[in-house]
């Protein structure tokens, strides 16, 4: 086997580890900010999932001239570039409304806040509001 | 080409421009007028596109190419029975619901925020519209995500300091699920090589059960099953309904986990095709195990809730499970089912979350933070909000399938199908899951018309016409349709007919 056969699913490897890397982030972490980071790792895998398989090695980008045969697909990029928007549009909502967060509880950690919701629950004599 | 032909592009694209309109014009009146128009628009397109489907005859379908590239290389906007029925629920109850937001947010949102609600409201809209008419994998993640993020932004309007942690559950779980989505979409398009479902599915049977194909359905499941909140995986809904401004849960309540569902539909009955689902998977079991999970489980835990707009929403979780019952029978019964159920649902549910939001705003001083609707708020509401009270147990009724409701015709359907595979445990486990509805909307009744009212608090009026008449126009259709099915029935019936023999 030579190098190249080694290399041929180092992509898919590295999507996989990202994937569950980032999932993993957004379940194990109580604060806000390490949880939208997660989840931004968590959506940074599936660029690298469409991504990958689109390049061919030694094509082009698909322009017709008589000196290519071989070009790669561009339609994934083109859905990715989407998915990005998506993402960063994802993380910037998420953002936001974390520091309204942070306003509101004076705290972006998960336990504290839930912790303030039940005693202001109990403040007001109904268990669950 | 006359406009008639258009209406499959005009139907997202009203409401789309609507949103930037709404923001350029800062100022909540105009902004609520250019919205309200363009649902209005919406509803009419919609309505137009039923009738047209109506008028091609059996197992016809508009094909609409953006850009005049036809499918599979353009994008392909496509409807058919199911997918019409499901616009008209969509900008039905968008429709209704924006006439009532004008005097339902003025208490709830800041008015300097009133046109961002719009441009907001307009998007999620467009955002689900969108996702019913498209015949394109990726398109449905792009209006998934614009009908989520708008969503998020609306739950956060919120006053409660808990929407705003609400709106971030809610982020964190949709984006997972909407990840799940696109990682089940690529590896169909991996496998395939191409994006628009109708051409997918007939590449899918050459392959039906590779691993990939398996893997993209199983991502899927996950992903869908997240938005549409089905048993265990429904954390983010309740929070999210209790704390939304009063006119966002009953369109959410509505509409967004219902065009879920129809998501769900289109890929197991039109993309990966009846055998591979529900014949060679163990699918068909799991679901129905999760889905009398939903019945009992959430009904049960929606009994003890002391909140009538979190009582509502674990009833809705509940109400889930009835839809995807039906789905897991494979029949025409139980899929016709699953569909009137999904209408007849958002329409009680709208009904009872739009007259909750009466309360909240009736129950205020002008001005003031509206107290939560707690059972302990709500003693003897019946003798100072008579309507809304007889309206709630309407909408409870049907809830329950009362005979006379919508409801009913659901419930009837999913015993039928439950009786035509010969499970007569089913019929038994749906009859009590409804005795479990009967408690929850009990003890509504219970505090509302059988407790005194507190000294003092027994003056106050009805809720403003502004918000009963949208509220009892869905009350009214609740009956309407519980008596007269050919519009919803017949609909579903229809579209289970061709979904289920050839997935179209």
């Amino acid at each position: 086997m030579n190098m190249a056969a080694h290399f041929s699913h180092f992509s898919y490897i590295v999507t996989v580890l990202l994937m569950v890397a980032g999932l993993f982030i957004v379940i194990a972490r109580g604060n806000l900010i390490k949880k939208l980071i997660g989840l931004s790792v968590f959506q940074t895998s599936v660029y690298l999932l469409y991504i990958a398989p689109g390049k061919l090695i030694g094509g082009t980008a698909p322009i017709l001239a008589p000196q290519f045969s071989v070009y790669s697909n561009p339609l994934p990029h083109v859905l990715i570039l989407t998915a990005i928007v998506v993402g960063v549009a994802t993380l910037a909502l998420g953002l936001a409304i974390a520091v309204r967060i942070r306003e509101a509880y004076d705290s972006i950690e998960e336990d504290e806040i839930l912790a303030l919701d039940h005693t202001a629950a109990d403040a007001q004599g109904n268990g669950s509001p | 080409m006359t406009l008639a032909a258009h209406l499959p592009a005009l139907q997202v694209v009203l409401p789309l421009l609507a949103a930037p309109v709404a923001v350029l014009l800062r100022r909540g009146g105009l902004a609520f007028a250019v919205v309200t128009a363009a649902a209005w628009a919406a509803f009419a397109t919609a309505i137009g596109l039923w009738l047209q489907i109506g008028q091609g005859g059996e197992g016809h379908v508009i094909s609409y190419h953006i850009g005049s590239w036809p499918p599979p290389w353009g994008i392909e906007y496509r409807v058919d029975r199911l997918s019409s029925f499901v616009l008209v629920l969509v900008s039905g109850m968008a429709a209704l619901v924006l006439p009532y937001s004008r005097s339902s947010i003025a208490r709830e949102i800041a008015p300097e925020n009133h046109y961002l609600y719009y441009a907001m409201f307009a998007l999620c809209l467009t955002g689900l519209l969108g996702i019913t008419i498209t015949g394109d994998a990726f398109n449905i993640f792009v209006f998934l995500e614009i009908s989520s993020l708008a969503t998020y932004v609306l739950i956060a309007l919120g006053r409660d300091r808990r929407a705003l942690t609400a709106a971030y559950q809610y982020l964190i779980m949709g984006s997972i699920g909407a990840t799940f989505i696109v990682i089940g979409i690529g590896f169909l398009y991996l496998m395939t090589g191409t994006l628009n479902l109708a051409d997918m599915a007939g590449r899918l049977g050459a392959i039906e059960s590779s691993r990939p194909v398996l893997v993209a359905l199983a991502f899927l499941t996950v992903g869908i099953s997240l938005k549409l909140a089905l048993f265990p995986l429904h954390q983010w809904l309740p929070n999210a309904y209790t704390h939304a401004p009063s006119a966002v849960t009953a369109f959410l309540a509505a509409t967004a986990t219902k065009v879920s569902v129809y998501v769900l539909i289109r890929f197991y009955f039109s993309v990966f095709g009846e055998s591979l689902v529900f014949d060679q998977l163990p699918l068909p079991q799991v679901m129905l195990g999760l889905s009398l999970c939903a019945m009992f489980g959430a009904s049960f835990v929606a009994i003890f809730q002391n909140n009538l707009k979190r009582l509502f929403a674990y009833s809705s979780v509940g109400q889930m499970g009835y839809i995807t019952l039906g789905l897991s029978f494979d029949s025409v019964n139980g899929l016709a089912a699953s569909i009137v159920h999904l209408f007849n649902h958002g329409i009680a549910k709208g009904a009872i979350f739009l007259l909750i939001g009466g309360i909240v705003a009736a129950s205020a001083a002008r001005g003031a933070v509206s107290p939560a609707p707690t059972f302990a708020n709500l003693a003897g509401l019946a003798k100072r909000m008579p309507l809304t009270c007889f309206g709630i147990v309407l909408g409870g009724l049907s809830l329950i399938g009362v005979p006379g409701t919508a409801g009913f015709i659901s419930k009837w359907y999913l015993i039928l199908a439950a009786l035509e595979k010969g499970q007569w445990w089913l019929v038994g486990a749906i009859l009590l899951s409804s005795l479990l509805a009967v408690a929850y909307v009990w003890r509504f009744v219970e505090v509302a018309y059988f407790r005194a009212a507190p000294p003092g608090q027994d003056a106050r009026g009805e809720a403003s016409p502004a918000l009963l008449i949208p509220a009892w126009l869905l009350v009214a259709a609740t009956i309407w349709f519980g008596l007269d099915t050919s519009f919803s029935l017949g609909s579903a019936l229809d579209a289970a007919q061709h979904l289920v023999r050839t997935g179209r």
